[in-house]
């Protein structure tokens, strides 16, 4: 009688059991949640992009539309080049972009898209201006779409598609030349 | 007399026009020179000043320069935001709207801290209630740990008895020790 006293004396009540339990759940979730965020689908060279929408800058279009999903462009070499107002290096090659836009546009075989990586809309409008960039340009306010391309190092940075989705190269730091960057999309085939 | 009456009639003759013309001259003058106090004090009203701004860029974290305050973020990209705060400042948004439009634009992680709302509770709420239970839990064991002392040094027959139920069980397991050998 006096042990088992004592045995119920010494157990964990109820509510403290239910408390702890409850706890441990609640770390899980907030563990949980952090490896979602963690785990977004991220493109590796030799590897399918997973699939992003974008939404160009007003003013910006591509086929007569003012959104798309890179999936739309399949069957074409698509360029993807993350930039922002706020970075030198990528002024430096702003021009090279545009010259070589020029190239390809009428062709419609080869596809430029600038993400604009975090910036204010004065900032972005600005350099598009200053730099008459014509090829379509939507802004990655959330970083979404460079942590699908999974961004490296900062930006300027490039990412060459293939028709069939894979990505083929990435170039870190500002093109020096047109000629550089025809060499870069000639890589796609 | 003749000259100098010639003079006064004269003079007023000649000084009207210029009279009229300082006039003028002074009260252009005054407008414009209102015109511009007026100007600057409405610029110094509207702009609003680097502390003004700072007040609210400390509570915002640079999008891209991880876990850096926006007031002491160096970088071009963080003054573009600082300027964006204090053209919104001018536009009169309050703090709040100023954040909303952060954290629509850019997402949560430009704040300081998680907002107050859903599953972000539990980030406020488990840490806390995990030390009050860390802290129950230890407390507990301390006083368990310190009772049997207790007991043993208030009573000695209970600790005499004690002792005899511990030599009694002591004999047991020698004595069965003993048969298997």
């Amino acid at each position: 009688m006096t042990e088992e006293t004592t045995l119920k004396k010494r157990g964990v009540p109820l509510w403290a059991q239910i408390i702890v339990w409850a706890l441990l759940v609640g770390f899980l979730i907030m563990v949980g949640i952090g490896l979602k965020r963690a785990s977004n689908p991220m493109a590796e060279i030799g590897g399918a992009v997973p699939d992003f929408r974008i939404v160009y800058y007003e003013g910006y279009e591509y086929n007569g539309k003012s959104e798309m999903k890179l999936s739309d462009l399949r069957g074409k070499v698509v360029l993807v080049n993350i930039w922002a107002s706020w970075c030198k290096p990528c002024e430096q090659e702003a021009p090279e972009l545009e010259e070589a836009w020029q190239l390809y546009k009428d062709a419609d075989d080869v596809v430029f898209i600038g993400v604009d990586y975090v910036d204010t809309p004065e900032g972005a409008f600005g350099y598009l201006k200053k730099f008459g960039i014509t090829f379509p340009n939507a802004p990655d306010l959330q970083s979404t779409i460079s942590s699908i391309l999974n961004r490296q190092m900062g930006v300027p940075e490039t990412y060459l598609i293939d028709r069939q989705g894979v990505l083929r190269q990435v170039k870190i730091g500002p093109f020096a030349s047109v000629a550089e960057l025809q060499a870069f999309i000639g890589l796609a085939d | 007399m003749k000259d100098r009456g010639r003079r006064t009639k004269k003079a007023p003759a000649s000084c009207r026009l210029p009279i009229a013309q300082y006039f003028a001259f002074a009260l252009v003058l005054a407008a414009l020179t209102g015109f511009f106090v007026a100007q600057s004090a409405r610029a110094q009203e509207t702009t609003p000043s680097d502390d003004e701004v700072n007040a609210i860029a400390k509570h915002l974290y640079c999008p891209v320069c991880e876990n850096t305050p926006l007031d002491v973020c160096p970088t071009e990209a963080c003054r573009q935001w600082r300027e964006l705060i204090r053209q919104m400042l001018a536009e009169g948004k309050s703090e709040q709207e100023i954040k909303d439009y952060f954290v629509a634009n850019y997402g949560a992680r430009v704040l300081a801290e998680p907002p107050r709302a859903g599953v972000n509770w539990l980030f406020y709420l488990v840490p806390p209630i995990l030390i009050l239970g860390g802290a129950f839990a230890l407390f507990s064991a301390f006083r368990a740990w310190m009772k049997p002392k207790v007991a043993e040094s208030d009573s000695g027959r209970e600790a005499a008895g004690a002792s005899s139920s511990d030599d009694e069980y002591v004999r047991r397991i020698e004595e069965e020790l003993k048969k298997r050998k």
